[in-house]
């Protein structure tokens, strides 16, 4: 597969490593009430859509940047690539 | 020496240079630009084999990668290959060729046997039978079946050739060099893109080699020997021939296989034997052609009969044919160029044999339309055939071969190889591509169904074009040269029925008719199934000539049309591919990368036995002389460590520099336990954790500055404690100001434990007071050694002794130990490696990898009090789940046999004094076990139920896979120094 | 002056040369790395004072910059977002990141790199040939200046092109050199033969 980096342009996606689910940019707070039930939510629910998929990716052998892959899981095409701090400022994550 | 009976005239093969070569120990001679399996047939050798099951004669059946008979061994030694298509080796001088699966030669085959039993040896007969009795299975009856049935053999030996792998670019890659190929390639030169193209054969050109096509107004060799010239001038053009691309994946990513020296006796020094290729193409074009498919009928599997466009291509394009009397039998009228083309050579053609009642006349022989070949003759080779004619008489007729068409398949496989499903095509009946393609790839030429010359040029050019359009390059539409555009003209037809005798579909796995017909009675009606309980279209030809044979027998069998009976999946790869290949330089000592510690080549002098920590090569022990057992040698450096001093490369040790103005705020939610408030100039040990409250890792973070930390990671987890850290920067707390920067390799560390390390080290750094006032234990300073070189100094320990940790800039590193190892002579230094590393953190009760493997929490590991609640960290929240802190969760804890006889073995269980062994009272584990010098008795650590309150008690060690039982005593982990006066010293 | 003898990443206490037919593989040892990332809210002053130690403004991804002052020359290469790899004669910079540590002050984090890389300099006509063998970058299209990280023989580092087509930078991690040294010298063969 090819991943159009944001900023390197089209790199092999050996380059990179997998994590999973973009939604894993969304750590619950561990103040709230029931941060226990939202932490295991958040760690163990995951949709496993077929289409779809926005999911975080390491460019390990490239400039470390996380990145938020949006690919379909039936044909491998990637619509989307973006930062995944930009993804994460936008999503209202901070300090 | 044979005479080369079977050479005729004209051809492409250097009849001035005299090649020779062997088989089955004949020497023979044929010339360059021969196959071995075209000088064979030259030399008038027809039998090259024996079939897979029945051990049947076979000989050659096609031209070109698609054979599915004429396997054979090549070389000897490292170089032996076995199961090789005759048709693809290019003949070399000194080819040493055998033929396989015979014993003891190949006219005289013992297991030809297998064919008068064939009835027990249809489909699926090995779920069927060798059923019983059972202990015969793996004694008897597989190494039985192994050995009759398998192909060729290899030698064991290394393969002494070198294998490469590559990476190419390009906007449009061309696969296959016929007519459509080439005109693909040459709109998209001109156009000043950058061109690959790759063609399988070591002679680019295709069918137009084959054929005695005109273009334009030259004979089509010449037209292509003229394009090739004008892309071989060009910068932005590369030609590969000898390379087969195999496969076609996502985003234009191809893999290719350059046969760079199959054709050569040896490579030539340091060049590789072949280099597999992935390439990154903008677009693509498949011009791969198209593959004749046989006609089944009784016994058509003789040495003689053969795909009529082979015959047609042996004949134009190697001057050789399989006889000197060759026959036709035919569905369509490309049989009827077979004729004309033979013909022409001068070779007598008794007959043609045509199907169709309306087939055409051929001038110059003798045509039997509507008629059918329904048996053949010949014990090693065909020697006559029967044919029953349109009236339903029958004539036998005398040849010596006997060329068949049943018409062409487009080669489809590269636009399956994303699932993509070819389509039916009525007008050529035969697959074509279908809609959903690999992206970026267009198909043109015969591979899309364009059967005729002009249409193989027009398409090719066409698809460059789109190609080019989709990349935003305008092109001139080529003038296309004048060029044959006869029809596809065809009567579907399968299989002779109303004849005695099996009729082969798949040569290369003994599937006839009659395998089909059963596997259909048995309900094994998807093709899937069909494939698997059959075999038909595995192994190294993938049913290139059979496939859609199968599907048509079962279509009928079925009442279904091809179409609604399906194809299997292609996938690739497209052809064979070496192991060679797909290991590249990865092999022996090259598999990885070695990573080696600046004090490599100092330890390699001192005779240090080296282990691999990842790919790190560290020193596990350093034998002196006399020791004869490396125990011996790990108590002598754990004992004199703990005596006076030693010295050992902690530099695999992950370090990444953390730093920013909230660097200390990062690593408090990194780390389990507290940093915020850690004093510039001092250590903390730091445990992590995953989200799931599981511990992760551990190690140090030293602060050197308030925004400066030097975090340590273990060795294996380095790497992926540092995407981690890089997970927490950009995704979870975007905002906040620190930057990571990994320094493990720049910087040579070295552990210096022992009582006598101070003094040690006091000769070493420069200028700074190391007394235990002025540096205390978790201290930690920028310093300078050896009269001015840059350090780091940490006072940390991992053997629980007065220990330290100096770091200098990894040149120096070499230096660096030289110096310590004489600074510490008066003291008795010794260095230590990895072995004792670990007894004395076992002895001092650290835990390490053992402890930390991924199912124990803090509370495990006896550190539950350093988890914070009062901050947000990685883990604390769903640390605190009941699950994970039941009252009677694990504990590490240290265990000493009561007989110091008695070995303490990582892995064993531990169960009460009494009572059952089983896992239902399994009461913990040993996480790591050693031989303890100090206490003179083996220890080891465990986890135990609720094992804090449980000191002094007895148990019994139980090790089930070794049948032991000893029995241990429940004690703190903490075997030496349990107070820690000696660290803090 | 301290005493301690450095060694080359090879090894040796001089650095490896190998040549090849139309190529030249060259250890290099003498140039001084330190990285630099500006800090967040500091970037322009960050950017500001490194143009004046160098002598360039810094550059964007996938691209280096030369620069000289004082008679000195530098050049810095992007590695990631806001952060840079800058480049200097080691004799005249063996302290190169304490250096830019001070002058940038709180606006960056600046870490030593000199000794985390071994460098080989590869010149000459077959350099594309080497290259392709080794990673999947496409070398031939690379431009002055450009800099990209990439995997070479599975050893991770940087690969800079200084003359399209004939002279590239290959730095990787040190503890690899003689691996990715290996990895080099029998890819030369290779092409050469």
């Amino acid at each position: 597969m090819i991943i159009h980096h944001p900023l390197l342009g089209p790199r092999d996606a050996q380059e990179f490593v997998y994590l999973g689910d973009a939604s894993l940019i969304d750590r619950p707070d561990w103040q709230a009430e029931d941060a226990a039930g939202a932490f295991h939510d958040y760690l163990y629910l995951r949709d496993n859509p077929a289409g779809l998929h926005r999911e975080l990716w390491f460019h390990e052998q490239g400039d470390r940047s996380w990145l938020v892959v949006t690919r379909d899981t039936t044909t491998h095409e990637i619509t989307s690539v973006e930062l995944a701090r930009d993804v994460a400022r936008a999503r209202g994550r901070s300090r | 020496m044979t005479v080369q009976i079977n050479r005729v005239d004209g051809g492409r093969v250097d009849r001035g240079q005299r090649i020779g070569f062997t088989f089955d120990g004949v020497r023979y001679e044929g010339h360059p630009g021969d196959t071995l399996a075209s000088a064979l047939m030259a030399n008038g050798v027809r039998l090259l084999g024996r079939s897979f099951k029945y051990h049947r004669p076979r000989g050659v059946l096609a031209f070109g990668s698609e054979e599915p008979n004429a396997l054979v061994e090549l070389r000897r030694g490292g170089r032996q290959e076995p199961n090789t298509r005759a048709t693809v080796a290019e003949l070399f001088d000194g080819l040493e060729a055998r033929s396989q699966n015979r014993f003891p030669t190949l006219r005289h085959d013992l297991l030809s046997v297998n064919d008068l039993f064939s009835r027990f040896l249809t489909a699926g007969f090995y779920y069927k039978t060798f059923m019983w009795p059972r202990a015969f299975w793996e004694r008897v009856y597989e190494p039985m079946i192994r050995r009759a049935a398998g192909l060729g053999s290899v030698s064991l030996e290394d393969d002494p050739d070198a294998y490469d792998k590559g990476f190419l670019h390009c906007d449009l890659l061309v696969i296959g060099a016929g007519p459509a190929g080439l005109m693909a390639a040459l709109t998209a030169a001109r156009a000043g893109v950058r061109v690959i193209l790759a063609d399988e054969d070591f002679e680019p050109g295709g069918r137009l080699l084959a054929e005695t096509h005109v273009i334009g107004d030259q004979p089509g060799a010449d037209w292509a020997g003229q394009v090739l010239d004008e892309l071989a001038a060009l910068d932005n053009v590369r030609l590969m021939p000898r390379s087969t691309v195999i496969g076609a994946f996502d985003h234009g990513v191809y893999g290719a296989v350059e046969r760079v020296a199959d054709h050569l006796p040896a490579p030539a020094s340091g060049t590789p034997r072949q280099i597999f290729w992935r390439i990154y193409a903008q677009r693509a074009v498949l011009c791969a052609g198209a593959t004749e498919r046989p006609i089944a009928f009784a016994n058509n599997d003789r040495p003689g009969v053969m795909l009529g466009g082979a015959v047609r291509a042996y004949a134009n394009r190697m001057a050789a044919v399989p006889d000197r009397r060759v026959a036709v039998f035919t569905n369509n009228d490309d049989g009827h160029r077979t004729a004309a083309d033979l013909i022409a050579k001068g070779i007598e053609v008794p007959c043609v044999i045509d199907t169709r009642a309306d087939a055409p006349a051929v001038a110059g022989t003798d045509l039997f339309a509507g008629a059918q070949v329904i048996g053949t003759r010949g014990r090693l080779g065909l020697r006559a055939m029967t044919l029953r004619l349109a009236d339903g008489s029958t004539r036998q007729i005398d040849c010596g071969a006997l060329a068949v068409s049943g018409g062409w398949n487009p080669n489809v496989q590269l636009t399956c190889h994303q699932r993509g499903r070819p389509q039916w095509d009525d007008a050529i009946a035969a697959f074509v591509p279908g809609d959903t393609l690999p992206a970026g790839l267009r198909v043109a030429g015969a591979a899309a169904g364009r059967m005729s010359t002009h249409g193989a040029l027009e398409s090719g050019a066409g698809a460059a074009r789109a190609a080019l359009a989709d990349l935003g390059h305008a092109t001139v539409a080529p003038d296309l040269p004048r060029a044959e555009d006869a029809p596809v003209r065809l009567q579907p037809f399968w299989h002779v029925r109303g004849a005695r005798g099996r009729a082969w579909l798949d040569f290369q796995n003994d599937v006839t008719v009659k395998d089909v017909t059963l596997a259909h009675q048995e309900n094994y009606v998807s093709v899937e199934h069909l494939k698997r309980y059959t075999t038909l279209g595995m192994a190294t030809d993938q049913g290139k000539t059979s496939n859609l044979g199968g599907l048509a027998v079962m279509a009928e069998l079925t009442g279904k049309s091809i179409p609604e009976t399906g194809t299997t999946i292609f996938r690739p790869p497209y052809t064979p591919v070496s192991f060679g290949a797909l290991a590249g330089r990865s092999v022996g000592r090259a598999f990885h990368p070695v990573r080696e510690t600046p004090s490599h080549t100092w330890a390699t002098e001192q005779g240090a036995v080296f282990t691999e920590v990842g790919d790190w090569l560290r020193a596990q022990w350093f034998a002196r002389p006399g020791e004869t057992h490396w125990r011996q040698t790990v108590d002598r450096e754990v004992l004199q460590t703990r005596r006076s001093v030693g010295v050992c490369d902690v530099t695999t040790l992950g370090k990444i520099d953390v730093q920013g103005a909230d660097a200390a705020a990062f690593l408090n939610r990194i780390y389990a336990n507290g940093f915020a408030k850690l004093p510039v100039g001092r250590v903390r040990y730091g445990l992590m954790l995953r989200e799931d409250g599981i511990a992760y890792d551990d190690g140090t973070a030293a602060r050197l500055a308030e925004d400066h930390f030097v975090v340590t990671t273990t060795t294996a987890n380095a790497v992926l404690v540092f995407r981690r850290m890089e997970f927490a920067r950009q995704c979870l707390w975007p905002d906040l100001d620190v930057q990571l920067v990994s320094t493990t390799e720049s910087w040579a560390q070295f552990a210096v434990a022992g009582p006598k390390s101070r003094a040690l080290l006091e000769k070493i750094v420069d200028d700074v007071d190391l007394s235990n006032d002025a540096f205390p234990f978790m201290a930690c300073a920028e310093v300078t050694v050896c009269g001015g070189c840059r350090a780091r100094l940490f006072r940390i320990s991992f053997s629980g002794e007065l220990a330290y940790e100096i770091a200098v800039p990894t040149r120096y590193g070499d230096a660096m130990i030289r110096a310590l190892m004489q600074a510490g002579e008066e003291f008795d230094v010794v260095p230590y490696g990895t072995e004792a590393l670990g007894v004395m953190r076992i002895e001092k009760g650290h835990a390490a990898g053992n402890e930390l493997n991924g199912t124990t929490t803090a509370l495990n590991l006896g550190l539950g009090r350093m988890v914070s609640k009062k901050k947000d960290c990685i883990g604390n929240t769903l640390s605190e789940r009941d699950g994970l802190n039941a009252p009677d969760a694990l504990r590490l804890v240290g265990l000493k046999p009561l007989d110091p006889g008695d070995p303490v073995a990582a892995g064993a269980h531990l169960m009460a004094e009494a009572g059952p062994v089983d896992a239902g009272h399994d009461q913990g584990y040993v996480t790591s076990a050693a031989y303890s010098p100090v206490l003179q008795t083996p220890i080891g650590l465990a986890y135990l139920k609720d094992g804090a309150a449980r000191m002094g008690e007895v148990m019994r060690l139980v090790n089930p896979l070794e049948g032991t039982e000893v029995r241990v005593t429940v004690v703190s982990p903490h075997f030496v120094d349990p107070d820690g006066g000696r660290q803090r010293a | 002056m301290h005493d301690l003898i450095p060694l080359s990443p090879l090894g040796g206490a001089a650095p490896q040369v190998d040549m090849f037919d139309g190529l030249q593989i060259r250890e290099v040892t003498d140039r001084a790395l330190a990285s630099v990332a500006a800090r967040l809210g500091h970037e322009a002053v960050c950017q500001g004072t490194l143009r004046a130690l160098i002598g360039a403004d810094l550059p964007g991804p996938g691209q280096s910059v030369e620069g000289s002052v004082q008679g000195l020359s530098y050049a810095a290469f992007w590695t990631a977002p806001e952060t840079w790899m800058i480049d200097a004669d080691h004799g005249a910079h063996e302290l190169l990141a304490q250096d830019l540590a001070q002058a940038l002050g709180a606006s960056a984090s600046v870490t030593e790199q000199t000794d985390g890389w071994c460098r080989f300099d590869l010149e000459g006509a077959r350099v594309c040939d080497l290259l392709e063998r080794l990673c999947a970058v496409d070398v031939r299209m690379m431009g002055q200046g450009g800099v990209t990280r990439t995997a070479l023989h599975h050893i991770g580092g940087y690969l800079w092109c200084q003359a399209p087509g004939r002279r590239f930078v290959v730095l990787g991690s040190r503890s690899s050199a003689r691996s990715l040294h290996h990895a080099l010298v029998e890819t030369a063969r290779s092409i050469t033969g």
